[in-house]
């Protein structure tokens, strides 16, 4: 048996030290219920302690490995905190331009339409800057899986104010918070993409809560299978999340944020399904 | 293969076709819509993927997609639309992606005008978007050169891995002219990309990962070096250029794409009149044919750079020559094409001038 826990395991840095013994093993395998996928690559990630977007690499790795889909899958990371993403996740990759990962995403798919096309944006990215692509990509329905991960505000740059950010949101280019008479109001951009007739399938979900992490990997399962089967439509599967880094809080009161008011304003549940209006 | 009158925008996008385009994605903008015109109808017949964009941004990043596998894809534009796309261009360029570009040039500054201008030479030579890179730059001056310059554009970027431009502009584009196809075997050009192509992870392999992002400074560096290594490369194997009357010539002319057309005639109606003037055509803008043009320095008392915009070519031409001969320039802007008499008429001047000459 291994040790619970290697030697030093209070130094943050060992890994660059090359020292792997903070890799350690922690149960046996007879006792195993649970794994890294093994796309997902085993090395420190640099995201923030508390951050949503580790667990949301995680969902799309385990989804690619249970759909068999990983030797056709190609991932477009984004401009934004997730622009290193191809460093954790084994699939052939390609890092896009900031808001222009669905255009990326459609130059492959539309040359090599039997590959499994995913885009993984912040909503900087995806619903600032990249506005335009992101609307045309789904209105011309193409057969991509768009994962849009939402945590109000732009971490990668240091906290500054995003489109989703919501009205008196404290950030470093709201001070005294955003007021929508002068900042605009928070986007809610699934909700403008739903109707439009190229969206197959929209949901939103969220990964502060290990029920929640259950139905959002089922909405990735949904939509990657949607997309093998050829459906045509995009698949829009947004991920509320947190920042405690840009909020300014720790991992748990951001997630308290997110239950106590985030989620009143971008409402968790399917926005679009298959069939139905 | 017989000849066929066509426009050059048409030759150009049939030629893509003929050099096996997978992928073309463009956005429409006179004076280049036909190019657009001709794949959309065409493309998808003949083994292609056509997309219309929502814009000139998202077509150069479909196209920054597209290339990532490997497969031979292009774009054009008129130079508003050239313009929007550099900082796509830029990333290609960093990422090292094979494609092919067209900017057939209009007027400008601004929206400018539809008529044909030389104005974004440079743009094309010397970057065009952030950073420090380079594209190997194609200058066709007829109908049946729009044609041919696509088999060797592609060529090059796959060589190379690097995007190559096609610098055209309105009246090319729009002029007919008898064009004929060269033979020419997609299967025999094809160039192995697996190695690097994000087409999937292969099978024992880690992941391919396409991206310009170096975070640590000393390795975005190497990358620097790694880029100018390849274009000192190119420098050194894909100098073109044409030389027209040059053997004897005491007096040169340098102009590229239309207007070395406009000065060919020149040099002709100065020969009749016994003035000993040449033309010497750069076709590749990048890399420039400098080594020649010093060359000619040593034989020619004067140089006379004759361009579609306020003078930019004539810049690298004094940098060719280094102060050996004076260097002087005539141009007209805004979609003004100079005329053959004009031109002539500077030639004249310069005899007089300098060599007391009589011109009839």
């Amino acid at each position: 048996m291994t040790q619970l826990f290697p030697e030093k395991t209070d130094d943050p840095y060992l890994y660059l030290a090359g020292d792997e013994s903070y890799k350690c093993e922690l149960i046996e395998e007879m006792n195993q219920v649970w794994r890294r996928p093994d796309s997902l690559i085993d090395t420190p990630m640099h995201y923030c302690p508390g951050c949503g977007h580790s667990i949301a690499h995680r969902l799309l790795m385990e989804v690619v490995e249970e759909l068999d889909i990983v030797e056709r899958t190609v991932g477009i990371a984004p401009v934004g905190c997730a622009v290193f993403a191809y460093n954790y996740l084994n699939v052939d990759m390609q890092e896009a331009a900031h808001g222009r990962a669905p255009a990326v995403a459609t130059g492959i798919k539309r040359v090599l339409p039997d590959r499994i096309l995913f885009t993984y944006q912040g909503d900087g990215d995806l619903a600032a800057i990249g506005t335009a692509e992101t609307i045309h990509a789904v209105n011309r329905g193409e057969k991509i899986v768009i994962v849009f991960i939402n945590n109000g505000i732009y971490g990668m740059t240091g906290g500054q104010m995003a489109p989703t950010t919501l009205a008196g949101a404290k950030t470093s280019t709201t001070i005294f918070g955003r007021d929508p008479s002068v900042h605009g109001h928070p986007l809610r951009i699934a909700e403008m993409i739903a109707p439009l007739p190229g969206a197959y399938y929209v949901t939103r979900q969220a990964v502060n809560t290990a029920n929640h992490v259950r139905k959002t990997k089922k909405a990735l399962l949904k939509a990657f299978q949607y997309q093998i089967d050829n459906v045509d439509g995009t698949c829009f599967v947004e991920i509320v999340s947190n920042c405690p880094s840009g909020w300014k809080m720790t991992p748990l009161e951001s997630n308290e944020l997110l239950e106590d008011e985030i989620f009143q304003f971008y409402k968790l549940g399917d926005l679009k399904l298959p069939g139905k209006e | 293969m017989a000849k066929k009158l066509m426009k050059g925008n048409e030759a150009l996008a049939e030629a893509a076709i003929r050099a096996g385009v997978k992928g073309y994605f463009g956005y429409p903008i006179t004076p280049q819509s036909e190019l657009l015109e001709y794949l959309s109808r065409e493309l998808p017949q003949r083994g292609g993927a056509f997309l219309q964009a929502e814009s000139e941004v998202a077509a150069i990043n479909m196209v920054y997609g597209a290339a990532g596998v490997g497969e031979r894809v292009m774009t054009s534009t008129s130079s508003p639309g050239f313009s929007l796309m550099q900082e796509g261009i830029s990333y290609i360029a960093c990422a090292e992606l094979p494609c092919l570009l067209v900017n057939v040039m209009r007027g400008g500054p601004g929206l400018g005008t539809i008529q044909p201008s030389q104005g974004d030479y440079f743009q094309a030579v010397k970057g065009g978007g952030h950073g420090d890179y380079k594209l190997p730059v194609l200058a066709p001056n007829s109908v049946q050169e729009m044609a041919e310059f696509v088999y060797d554009g592609f060529d090059l970027a796959d060589k190379y891995r690097n995007p190559v431009l096609i610098l055209s502009d309105g009246a090319l584009g729009q002029m007919m002219e008898a064009v004929e196809f060269p033979d020419y075997d997609v299967e025999a050009h094809k160039v192995d990309h697996s190695d690097w192509a994000t087409r999937g992870r292969r099978k024992g392999h880690d992941h391919n990962v396409i991206t310009s992002l170096y975070i640590q400074p000393d390795k975005m560096e190497l990358i620097n070096q790694h880029l100018q290594e390849k274009y000192r490369l190119i420098e050194a194997n894909e100098v073109r250029f044409e030389s027209i009357m040059t053997e004897d010539a005491d007096y040169l002319l340098v102009a590229f794409g239309l207007s070395s057309r406009v000065a060919h005639k020149s040099v002709e109606m100065a020969r009749e009149k016994g003035l000993k003037a040449g033309l010497l055509r750069p076709i590749t803008l990048f890399p420039f044919p400098s080594e020649i043009l010093s060359q000619l320095a040593d034989q020619v008392s004067g140089m006379l750079v004759v361009e579609m915009n306020t003078g930019q070519m004539v810049e690298d031409v004094r940098l060719a020559v280094s102060g050996k001969v004076p260097v002087q320039f005539y141009g007209r802007q805004g979609g003004m094409i100079p005329q053959p008499d004009a031109i002539l008429h500077e030639i004249e001047k310069y005899y007089e001038e300098h060599f007391a000459a009589e011109v009839n």
